[in-house]
């Protein structure tokens, strides 16, 4: 089998959205290269997760194993590892997650071949396809191929695939695979997860948010913020860097470790636009960026961009909206 | 304890890029050079622990000459010493080379702890850190908040999505990508930039480290890097550029006639 595996993820029984969109991935790869998908599903006791997933008519490997019950890096990789050996799929795919952030390099190290992370999309060169990743925060794009025998890793970045395009109709058949644990050492004891700050603000429900980043510089600079949140009846946010300084509170962080929030108007300034804060705001109505830099990557998703200093545009911004 | 900082040197994150006629990388002459992001929390959290527990605080970088700036920096906020890798004849964006490396150079010490940053602000691989535990035959926790040591090991809180967390407890030694905002990062003082100047930098080079010219060879792992380039658009933005004034009155026109959300 010269195959594309897609490794789904799975917390409690619950599949991660993103792993539809890595399936969504692989599939149309799969039609480039006329080759098949098969989902690898790891865990404990997952049979129903496995008829359900098999369910959208994918076919799925199932690897069910005691010491696969909780997600460790030694585990994961150890299991999927074994079942790379025995199918020697052509490619293996993953959603780029926190969690595949944690053991994806490990197992490509332990094959002694390349993980492509993070891109953004392939495009194909001949029968080739290329992969294309980001460098630089998002503000320039790097491509990659790969060399030699595979198999060829790659994961991709969370919402680079639709998961609504999903190709269903296939045949849905659930496949077990054995993998030998004996031997392997599980050197990380995991222990609770839970949520981190309690949200005093739902920033879900704001109808305008105006979000800081750290082109704002001094924390005493942000009443210039306050006073365009004011003026525009919005809720303020932020970046990462803003919370991690301490100058708002945690609660106000939008991005993958803050809050996702889709207001009628989104309004970012001195915000650089990192992936990991596009995909907490992606989806706002209108999204307005302030940037000094033109080549900041926020411009790429915003509607209305002013290339300028925030701190000559805003004051004249505010007098303007209080005059209309 | 005894503490394995790997840092790498970054250009400042608001620099203006310019990418070379062949595509192979950015102009770099004209940059300026700064710790990356999450190495600078990893390094205050290894002067954290050292300072609680006691122990030493070694600093790992591998790149350029101009590197020394950024281990100066690491050592005048009180890093003991330091090890330099100039791998100016093989530089490649191939994670699993460059910790083969850095690993050829963490194994000639002893050690409790390795931390790493859990991604470059350039490359943004966000896997060296991982591949160089798998390489070092340590457990590795990456994205981690906070470290608290244990009995014969640490318990780290782990960041997962959406705001939520993860304990898990790691025997010693092992590895850890430190996530930026684990901590406040510390000025260096008058007295730690005196006192930097006596500590060692270490410079070490392939032979030194054990490795040959084939360990380090681009394509071992199958990965070939073409090219980089702009990104390409793909929504239509409206830019305004100018007067401050005309161009707030502008958009304020825009968003309350055109898109209607104020
Ligand atoms: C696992 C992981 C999770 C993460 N989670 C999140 C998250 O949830 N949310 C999040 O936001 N980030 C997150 N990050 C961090 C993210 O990668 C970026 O580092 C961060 O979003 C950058 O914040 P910023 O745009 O405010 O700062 P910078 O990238 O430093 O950008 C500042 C911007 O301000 C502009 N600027 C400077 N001065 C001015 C001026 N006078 N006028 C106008 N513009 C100016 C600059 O041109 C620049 O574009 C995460 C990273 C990782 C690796
Ligand atoms: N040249 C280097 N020298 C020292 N440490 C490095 C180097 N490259 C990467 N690292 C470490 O590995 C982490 C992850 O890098 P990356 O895989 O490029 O995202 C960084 O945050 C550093 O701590």
């Amino acid at each position: 089998m010269s195959n594309i595996l897609v490794v789904a993820e799975q917390r409690d029984g619950t599949l991660n959205r993103s792993t539809w969109e890595a399936v969504v991935g692989g599939q149309k790869l799969a039609k480039e290269l006329d080759k098949e998908v098969t989902v690898l599903l790891l865990g404990k006791d997952i049979k129903d997760l496995a008829d359900e997933t098999a369910g959208k008519g994918v076919t799925v490997m199932v690897v069910d194993h005691e010491k696969l019950a909780d997600y460790t890096p030694d585990g994961y990789s150890a299991a999927i590892k074994q079942v790379v050996e025995k199918e020697s799929p052509a490619y293996i795919l993953f959603s780029h997650t926190y969690m595949v952030r944690d053991y994806a390099p490990k197992l490509a190290a332990s094959l002694g071949k390349a993980l492509i992370s993070d891109c953004i999309r392939y495009k194909m060169a001949g029968d080739k396809p290329v992969f294309v990743r980001q460098v630089f925060q998002g503000k320039i794009d790097a491509d990659f191929t790969f060399d030699g025998d595979g198999p060829y890793l790659v994961s991709f970045q969370v919402a680079a695939f639709n998961a609504d395009d999903l190709a269903t109709g296939g045949s849905g058949v659930v496949q077990n695979a054995e993998v030998n644990m004996d031997g392997v050492e599980i050197r990380t004891k995991v222990l609770e997860i839970f949520e981190g700050v309690k949200q005093e603000v739902d920033l879900s429900k704001a109808e305008r948010i105006v979000s800081v980043g750290r082109g704002i510089k001094k924390p005493e600079n942000m009443d210039l913020i306050k006073q365009l949140a004011e003026a525009l009846d919005a809720e303020i946010a932020a970046s990462r860097p803003v919370c991690d300084d301490g100058w708002l509170p945690l609660d106000r962080q939008v991005g993958s470790s803050g809050q996702t929030v889709a207001p009628k108007l989104y309004f970012a300034v001195g915000i650089s636009g990192a992936i990991q804060h596009i995909v907490g705001m992606k989806n706002s109505g209108t999204i307005v960026a302030i940037n000094k830099d033109p080549h900041a990557p926020i411009f790429d998703i915003a509607d209305y961009g002013v290339v300028g200093d925030l701190f000559e545009v805003l004051p004249e911004f505010i007098k303007s909206v209080k005059k209309l | 304890m005894k503490i394995i900082v790997c840092m790498k040197q970054v250009p400042v994150k608001d620099s203006l890029l310019k990418i070379t006629d062949d595509g192979s990388w950015v102009h770099e002459t004209d940059l300026n050079y700064e710790i990356n992001e999450s190495d600078h929390y990893a390094l205050e959290e290894a002067l954290r622990l050292k300072e609680a527990h006691s122990g030493e605080v070694v600093l790992l970088s591998m790149g350029p000459e101009r590197v020394r700036e950024a281990i100066k920096q690491g050592l005048a906020k009180g890093a003991d010493r330091a090890i330099h890798i100039d791998n100016s004849s093989f530089t490649t964006q191939d994670p699993f080379v460059n910790a083969r490396v850095l690993a050829a150079a963490i194994k000639r010490e002893e050690f409790d702890l390795v931390l790493s940053g859990l991604q470059t602000d350039d490359y943004g691989s966000a896997q060296t850190g991982v591949i160089l535990a798998e390489n070092l035959g340590v457990p590795s926790a990456t994205i981690v908040m906070e470290i608290q040591k244990q009995n014969g090991g640490i318990k780290v809180k782990r960041e997962l999505e959406s705001g939520w967390f993860q304990w898990v407890e790691l025997p010693l030694p092992s590895l850890l990508t430190i996530q930026s905002g684990i901590n406040q990062i510390r000025y260096a003082t008058i007295k730690g930039i005196m006192m930097a100047k006596k500590k060692e930098i270490k410079a070490l080079g392939l032979s030194e480290l054990g490795l040959s010219e084939s360990d380090v060879e681009e394509g071992q792992t199958g990965l070939v890097f073409s090219k980089i380039y702009v990104p390409e658009k793909t929504k239509k933005t409206e830019i305004f550029e100018g007067d401050p004034r005309e161009v707030a009155q502008k958009l304020a026109d825009k968003l309350k006639n055109e898109a209607k959300v104020i």
